[in-house]
């Protein structure tokens, strides 16, 4: 560390005002502040008090609670790879299959979008954003295990230029980044994100009767038979993966789909730190769960078809809601920054989150559209919170 | 509209060339810093709908400076005549004679153009360009500068229309003018689905006012 230190210390003057790489100086405090608490003090006037905490630091303790859905997505890459060309493996073998799989993703995510914010930093002369190092991180959970690196890649210059640089930058932008990316491949490229591309076969050759349909596919097909959609997701994968939709294996996340978002139980993990280190609001969490929940009671009453009969707890471990819920729907930025506005922003994504998949066969997975939608009406949702606390307020006083 | 003023201003100029600094200012100006989409935001539902291939995009670009360009010269020479206020029925009258006319002839020579073009070509009557000219420049000056202005205009149109349609065919669809383009190099190339929806489009004109705005320096004034 020390040595380290050192080193910065040494070549700080040449970035400084008048040395020779004055011009990136920017990069180079972005480096500095990346490893070091940086030395400077508040001025005289203003707050004096502050927490250690500062972005970059607050952005680490959001990516260590990302850690249980990368590792788990990993091996499940492996493990889903290996079932679908029935075969055996070992824990190890597993991994590796999914480390080889996922870490091309994370690089070229990370490789585009921080080469985009220090150019923007550079030529826009202001310091590096902090904000990428979640947006990384997140861009290559929400993919499918195999997706062409060039996409990823285009995806995430997408999202950066046009989700957030065009904006202002980190704290300005007015949808989630990493959904941006998302929503980009969607459209864009609807046949590689679509289908069964939700697990990695590579070269080798799928087993006899192997699908690639996901429990939302299912789910909707089973609706268009009229057939229960319980049973046919109990009974998908017979002979080659036996029991791979039923309820607690999808709350375990040991089925295909995007890389960090099948399992339910490792987000609730990263939730569990998110709220513990104070990073992620609780309520948003808990109102996009509650409000999913009640819809699907609510349709589950009304009846239909076998979607909308599908019991409502099974929403809220299939397709990407918990990761959502927990990863996307909680990014300070573009969620409600009132404390009742939370909870009707994240009821609100619970609720249109259901509606879309139960309504909606052209788009499948609700929570994508549902998170973007309401990051559009978050600060709307602010206004009137803030304009009802000032009207009863108003009532109360006495002049 | 102070069409008294203006009259005034005109008559000082009689003897003024056909193309002065002033009128080519008229055709030069609606293609940078009075553009009419990206600067004046006029006419952008039919920059979305038109623009998916090169060929329709620039149909309806000539088209439009056609609509605008006679309707701005009859209009003009009416403007003394209208009584103001029912001027704007007055306007969507000669509009749509000039408009009806264009879709005639476009079926004629160009049919399966004027398939593609469908309803937006008879919506050129409502395109805000059309009857924007008509109000701040037709009603108050004479005919030849408001015909200038109409072509000026078409032109600023038609360029953000052609660059936008260029990006959309090319990298939506792999080709140009319906020629394909990665095809006859021997590249395989996978169409990109979201430049093919109006939600592309948007962005890209998007990304032209925010190229444009960066170059010449542009800001809205409040």
């Amino acid at each position: 560390m020390e040595f380290i230190k050192h080193q910065i210390e040494k070549i700080k003057p040449n970035f400084e005002k008048g040395g020779k790489w004055e011009k990136h100086y920017y990069s180079f405090e972005a480096l500095e502040t990346f490893l070091f608490a940086p030395a400077t003090t508040n001025g005289i006037k203003g707050a004096q008090i502050r927490d250690a905490i500062d972005l970059k630091r607050l952005m680490m303790t959001v990516i260590i609670s990302m850690v249980p859905c990368l590792l788990f997505g990993m091996w499940n890459v492996g493990h889903q790879h290996f079932l679908a060309i029935g075969q055996s493996a070992s824990f190890m073998d597993k991994f590796w299959i999914g480390v080889v799989q996922v870490m091309p993703i994370v690089v070229v995510s990370y490789g585009v979008g921080l080469g985009i914010e220090f150019v923007f930093a550079t030529f826009r002369r202001h310091p590096v954003n902090e904000g990428f190092l979640v947006t990384g991180m997140l861009i290559p959970l929400v993919m499918p295990p195999d997706v062409p690196l060039w996409q990823v890649g285009l995806a995430t210059a997408f999202a950066v230029i046009i989700g957030k640089e065009a904006f202002g930058g980190t704290g300005m932008n007015v949808m989630n980044v990493a959904l941006t990316a998302r929503a980009f491949l969607y459209f864009a490229y609807p046949t590689d994100i679509s289908g069964s591309v939700w697990t990695y076969i590579g070269d080798a050759k799928a087993v006899a009767g192997y699908s690639g349909a996901t429990p939302l596919s299912l789910a909707a097909d089973a609706a268009t038979a009229g057939t229960n959609v319980v049973a046919s997701l109990n009974s998908f994968g017979a002979g080659w993966n036996e029991g791979v939709f039923s309820f607690w294996n999808m709350f375990m996340g040991i089925m295909p789909g995007c890389i960090g978002e099948t399992s339910t139980l490792m987000c609730l993990v990263g939730a569990f730190i998110l709220v513990a280190t104070g990073a992620g609001s609780w309520k948003v969490i808990v109102s996009v769960f509650g409000g999913a929940y009640a819809m699907g009671l609510l349709l589950n009453l009304i009846g239909g078809n076998a979607f909308v009969e599908m019991p409502a707890h099974y929403h809220l471990v299939i397709g990407g809601l918990a990761f959502g819920a927990v990863f996307m729907a909680t990014d300070p930025v573009t969620a409600s920054q009132t404390e009742t506005g939370k909870w009707i922003y994240g009821a609100l994504i619970g609720i249109f989150t259901v509606m879309i998949r139960v309504f909606n066969p052209a788009y499948p997975e609700g929570i994508m559209l549902a998170i973007l939608l309401m990051n559009v009406f978050a600060p709307l949702i602010d206004y009137f919170v803030v304009s009802a606390n000032k009207k009863r307020r108003l009532q109360r006083a006495t002049v | 509209m102070s069409t008294a003023t203006a009259e005034v201003d005109m008559v000082e100029k009689k003897a003024e060339p056909l193309f002065s600094k002033k009128n080519k200012k008229l055709i030069t100006n609606p293609l940078d810093i009075d553009n009419p989409i990206t600067v004046q935001i006029l006419g952008v539902c039919s920059a979305l709908a038109v623009t998916t291939q090169m060929k329709p995009a620039f149909v309806m670009s000539i088209g439009l400076m056609v609509v605008t360009a006679s309707s701005n010269v009859v209009i003009s020479m009416m403007r003394n005549s209208i009584p103001s206020r029912i001027r704007i029925i007055v306007q969507l009258a000669i509009v749509s004679l000039w408009v009806i006319l264009v879709d005639q002839i476009l079926k004629a020579y160009v049919y399966d153009v004027s398939k593609q073009l469908s309803v937006f070509v008879g919506l050129i009557i409502t395109n805000c360009i059309v009857m924007g000219r008509l109000e701040a420049f037709a009603m108050g000056n004479k005919p030849w500068p408001s015909f200038l202005d109409g072509i000026g205009n078409g032109l600023g149109y038609g360029i953000i229309l052609m660059m936008v349609a260029f990006v959309r065919e090319l990298f939506g669809g792999g080709s140009l003018f319906g020629f394909k383009v990665f095809e006859s190099m021997g590249v395989h190339y996978t169409g990109n689905g979201l430049l093919l929806l109006p939600a592309g489009a948007c962005i890209l004109v998007g990304i032209i006012i925010w190229v444009q705005r960066t170059l010449n320096g542009h800001r809205e004034t409040h």
